[in-house]
């Protein structure tokens, strides 16, 4: 009945295959683009100046509270009407659906990304500051030498469990046409009029990925224990 | 922009309705309250369920819980989608696949936050209980739930909200929830596809960020009736 050499030979594997490249893509590169600025976004939310904490307070909410399918949906075809048409043009020549799928998840991720690595920081007891500065260590420097190092520690746990959440909202992306691994699970199906076989092999591929990550969770957290301060 | 929302205000609000199926962001309200509603008890059962001390229950919900949670809910809803005619041989409609989807997918978040409530009371709770002589599910009914429930309320107001965000994925098997109205509108005006997506996203952050504001407040309150009435030998 289940026929799964369907999915694991010949062009259909390869479609899905390709697939599941461009979804580990996506989350890799989102990752590299979304960390320094959830770390910007939470040094702004404790910043010593009442105007810069609301900035990061206005960027996490307002990106947290709208679901990522309406990020994606702005990116992709709200936001080129306010390009001017020469670059626009040159947008879409390129693969613009992969580049507004990594904007709307760049900030999604670090919004969430932000709140985890600001609740890190403010576990730092406030004499490690206090001590920093006392040290003659400005606000910057001792955030980079003394706070962030701490806080990192902690954060990690979170922050991978942020990762495997944005491993699953990579999936979103085919809304817009990005053809990762649902969007060509999809095709397949409609290809082959065959729904079990794709749908099996997408699972399986977003389960793995997402083991592996857990996986790391328990490793780090074994490897680097939070040490008191 | 004023004359967008002028013309299609009661489109983004209620769909065709009154002279055909309820939509837009009465759809989506409606989806994430029976949503929600209807996978809170089943988030009871599997959390329950995950502490059992009868492994043949214990495991398999287990393992559901670990498929579903490393699972996109787009692909609860593909398999919903696809495979509940076959299951049921009758034809599901847009709403039923995507309320089951919602009801599995949420049943076993809120199952992970039941299980937190009542690891998070400690052993001394259900030994204590134990000792009394009642049994397993006499200890869950009298003195575990009673206690986990209560620091859950928050928690519930946090998860209608993703609820809500989540409904916008019916956009995908075409429910005519908020985000595909707002499409089918922007199609319709064809020369205004940012002012539409805008107002997408501003309906959808008005609505949540007042959930959550709320769930702070309700947060707030439980914390302080905690204070003032506490539990009688629980530790300070």
């Amino acid at each position: 009945m289940f026929d799964l050499s369907l999915v694991l030979a010949g062009p259909y594997r390869d479609l899905l295959v390709a697939g599941l490249l461009l979804s580990i893509k996506l989350t890799a590169v989102t990752l590299v683009l979304a960390l320094p600025l959830a770390t910007a976004v939470a040094l702004l939310r404790l910043a010593p100046l009442r105007p810069l904490r609301w900035m990061g307070f206005a960027f996490v909410e307002s990106i947290r509270n709208v679901p990522l399918l309406a990020h994606m949906l702005f990116w992709y075809f709200g936001a080129p009407e306010l390009l001017p048409e020469t670059l626009k043009a040159r947008l879409y020549e390129g693969n613009f659906e992969a580049l507004s799928a990594v904007i709307a998840l760049t900030l999604y991720t670090a919004a969430y990304m932000a709140e985890d690595i600001r609740s890190g920081i403010s576990a730092i007891p406030a004499v490690q500051r206090e001590a920093g500065r006392s040290l003659g260590l400005g606000y910057l420097a001792n955030m980079r030498f003394v706070i962030l190092p701490q806080a990192l520690r902690i954060t990690a746990p979170p922050l991978i469990s942020q990762t495997l959440n944005l491993w699953k909202n990579t999936s979103i992306a085919t809304v817009i046409g990005v053809a990762e691994l649902m969007y060509q699970a999809a095709a397949v199906e409609s290809a082959s009029f065959r729904s079990f076989e794709p749908f099996a092999f997408a699972t399986v591929s977003y389960l793995s990925v997402s083991l592996l990550i857990t996986g790391l969770a328990a490793w780090q957290q074994r490897r680097y224990p939070v040490r008191p301060a | 922009m004023l004359e967008l929302i002028d013309t299609y205000w009661l489109y983004f609000l209620v769909g065709q309705y009154p002279n055909g199926p309820l939509g837009g962001l009465a759809l989506t309200l409606a989806l994430a309250s029976l949503g929600l509603l209807l996978a809170m008890p089943l988030g009871l059962i599997l959390g329950v369920a995950r502490l059992s001390p009868w492994r043949a229950l214990r495991w398999p919900v287990t393992a559901l819980v670990f498929v579903v949670r490393g699972t996109p809910l787009l692909m609860v809803i593909f398999w919903a989608y696809f495979f509940l005619p076959t299951l049921t041989g009758a034809k599901t409609s847009q709403f039923g696949t995507m309320l089951i989807a919602l009801v599995i997918f949420d049943g076993v978040y809120l199952a992970e936050i039941v299980r937190a409530g009542i690891v998070g009371l400690g052993r001394g709770q259900v030994e204590a209980a134990r000792s009394l002589g009642l049994s397993h599910v006499q200890a869950l009914r009298h003195v575990l739930l009673p206690q986990a429930l209560r620091h859950m309320l928050p928690s519930l107001v946090n998860q209608f909200v993703s609820t809500i965000k989540e409904t916008s994925l019916g956009y995908i098997i075409g429910l005519s929830e908020v985000s595909f109205i707002a499409t089918q509108i922007n199609t319709q005006v064809f020369t205004k596809p940012t002012q539409v997506y805008l107002c997408l996203g501003l309906t959808y952050f008005l609505l949540c960020f007042g959930l959550s504001r709320f769930a702070y407040w309700v947060e707030a309150r439980v914390a302080a009736r905690g204070r003032r009435r506490p539990l009688a030998g629980a530790p300070a």
